[in-house]
């Protein structure tokens, strides 16, 4: 990861919600550079705005949504500006795909999974022949895994289990040959054995395609499987970002210790878990100072009246905390959280 | 916990799904016992069966064969209608999605109260301060009786299904992966609450869940299901030492590290069903250790033992 390209970079984006004439700013101002061929984590609980970030980048939001600030550079253009679902059709599926978290909602229940493949191949290249299509949507199942493809190509959805269907979705995804792939929660659904397959698949795609993956979720443990650099979202801003080992090692805001430090892998049995006091705030509301300060037991004064800017820990890690000023106090992490260096398998 | 006093007790049970050429075994030949006051969990992948033994025990589905005996009186099968009322009291159920489980046109009052109205005849006033009790033990404002359940966040929804449960005075708590849709915060704050209230009223768990972290963190003892046969059974921290049949060691290394450096060192086993050969030695359940049982066939056995004991 010397030569770093940037695929995709954001600025100052900002999104607003419409709710029968209420105002909800679900992203607050967030400004981030995707690199080419990395795979970027973000994680925050729901709510945090971190769906609704992504599916601006391929113009999926709701109808109400708007970005009503910023720019979305990709190849040169400011996907921003884009109004025109026509304008959208270019970059949907082709340049940036997306991966849904239930595959059962994502596939058509009426048209054999071949059919489905062969229908991203042609939108991609409409010349092509049916037996040719057939061949390569073939070569994209065995690809993602899927074992005898020429009889599972004929089978519909129903005929395949929760893991074979997410596998199906990837092949799917791919088919359209994107740059970007966007895996919005792609494994919640699923068993923990499956879980650890699919990552596979998805880590085997990315090298085989060259893809850049953008991998959302909740879950702190997948991502230190998967994931290069590690963005914390919180109240729909990015409050710490940094390579996956400065996150889990060295984390710098009280909000990334906290999720940390509510992992049950990390509780001592009998005691309680740690737990986040309080509820994230209401987004209806202009937010004051640094969102998390109200739950955070570290707040200092200045928390509550002005946002925190990014504090660069190091070339790739920053974080928006008071806390890093050189004027703050010195606050040492929760012990808790030092036992991830040791937390090996078994 | 020395003494320990068996509360539920399962034997040789099956629970089965059609009839004849349909027919179906979830659930075969399974025994294990629930010790009183003990957080009893159950691991397996999606359609291992572990929901359904939970339901069996709930006479939600009718037993094929076995026997369910609780308190030492057999529950399953034909009962007598005091010993079904007295059941349903004692045993209650906490389900996974809080959304799907809760009835979206009641009012809160209603749905934490419908299990009391059931049982007998209850005045108003009663209910009402019963209902206001159970809110505030799951840290829940006593104003939100008036409330419909779309109000609630889904950790909040969660402790409405508990408070649901508490309210019937239960001994016995099945609780069927009541984490598995809520987020890492507030899963801890999940999990705390039912650790709490287990210390607090003597209640005793069954855990059902996938995940094998929150597994290792909120159960005593764990048993390990694959296509409705019980694989391993032992105490949690031996288990997690010492896994000893093939699927529970490729459940145990499917587990999530939030650890980046243990991650890529990982290596993912996979486990294989035709790797046993069970054609003439049939398996049986055999006693490892203390507390320890496994799954295995005379031959398997052996090595299973040898490999134990060297590794102790």
């Amino acid at each position: 990861m010397n030569k770093k390209e940037i695929i995709l970079s954001a600025k100052d984006v900002e999104v607003k919600f419409d709710l029968r004439g209420q105002i909800l700013t679900a992203i607050r101002d967030v400004s981030l550079d995707i690199y080419h061929g990395e795979t970027l984590a973000i994680v925050g609980e729901s709510g945090s705005g971190k769906s609704v970030f992504t599916k601006t980048f391929n113009g999926l939001l709701d109808k109400n949504g708007t970005i009503s600030k910023g720019e979305l550079i990709y190849n040169g253009e400011d996907l921003a500006k884009y109004k025109k679902d026509r304008q959208w059709l270019k970059i949907r599926g082709h340049e940036i795909a997306m991966i849904m978290q239930e595959p059962m909602t994502s596939l058509n229940p009426l048209k054999s999974i071949g059919d489905q493949i062969v229908e991203a191949i042609r939108i991609r290249d409409r010349k092509i022949s049916y037996s040719k299509a057939k061949n390569e949507a073939i070569g994209y199942l065995s690809d993602v895994g899927i074992r005898n493809p020429e009889d599972r190509f004929k089978q519909y959805p129903h005929e395949f289990s929760g893991g074979m269907r997410q596998r199906v979705v990837i092949a799917i995804a791919i088919a359209c040959k994107p740059k970007i792939l966007i895996c919005d929660e792609p494994t919640t659904a699923l068993d923990v054995t499956i879980q650890a397959q699919i990552l596979t698949v998805l880590k085997e795609m990315k090298e085989k395609y060259s893809l850049t993956i953008v991998f959302i979720t909740h879950d702190l443990g997948v991502v230190a499987n998967v994931a290069d650099r590690i963005a914390v979202m919180y109240a729909g801003d990015i409050i710490e970002i940094g390579t996956t080992d400065e996150i889990f090692f060295d984390p710098r805001h009280p909000y990334t210790w906290a999720l940390l430090s509510s992992m049950p892998q990390l509780g001592i049995k009998g005691n309680d878990l740690f737990t986040i006091q309080g509820n994230p705030p209401n987004l209806f509301t202009e937010i004051k100072g640094d969102a998390f300060a109200p739950r955070n037991p570290h707040a200092l004064k200045i928390d509550f009246l002005k946002r925190p800017p990014y504090f660069e820990v190091s070339e790739t890690h920053k974080a928006k905390t008071w806390l890093l000023d050189p004027r703050a106090p010195r606050v040492d992490k929760p012990k808790g959280i030092m036992a991830l260096q040791d937390l090996t398998a078994n | 916990m020395k003494e320990k006093e068996v509360l539920v007790d399962i034997k040789n049970l099956e629970v089965a799904f059609g009839t004849r050429k349909h027919r179906f075994v979830a659930v075969n030949d399974v025994s294990f016992q629930i010790y009183k006051g003990e957080t009893f969990g159950v691991v397996g992948e999606s359609g291992s069966g572990k929901t359904t033994i939970g339901r069996a025990i709930m006479r939600i589905h009718s037993t094929a064969k076995g026997d369910i005996l609780y308190n030492g009186e057999k529950i399953n099968g034909k009962i007598s209608k005091s010993l079904d009322k007295q059941i349903t009291q004692k045993i209650q159920m906490i389900f996974q999605d809080p959304m799907a489980s809760l009835n979206e046109r009641a009012k809160v009052n209603y749905i934490v109260s419908e299990g009391l109205m059931n049982l007998g005849k209850i005045t108003e006033k009663e209910r009402n301060e019963r209902v206001t009790e159970a809110l505030k033990e799951v840290g829940l404002l006593p104003e939100f009786a008036s409330r419909f359940p779309h109000e609630f966040s889904g950790g909040q929804r969660q402790r409405i299904g508990i408070a649901r449960a508490l309210i019937m005075e239960p001994e016995f708590i099945i609780a069927d992966e009541p984490i598995s849709a809520l987020d890492v915060s507030i899963r801890a704050q999940v999990l705390n609450l039912l650790d709490r209230l287990q210390k607090e009223k003597g209640l005793t768990y069954l855990f059902v869940a996938h995940d094998l972290s929150v597994m290792r963190f909120i159960t005593d003892r764990i048993a390990v299901i694959h296509e409705g046969v019980i694989v391993e059974l032992a105490e949690t921290e031996e288990l997690f030492a010492h896994p000893m049949h093939p699927y529970t060691k490729a459940l145990l290394s499917a587990i999530p590290l939030p650890n980046p450096i243990a991650e890529r060192n990982k290596t993912l086993l996979v486990y294989d069903k035709s790797m046993h050969h069970y054609e003439t030695d049939k398996p049986q359940w055999c006693t490892l250790h203390e507390d320890h049982y496994i799954m295995a066939n005379k031959e398997e056995f052996a090595a299973y033992k040898e490999a134990y004991e060297s590794n102790r």
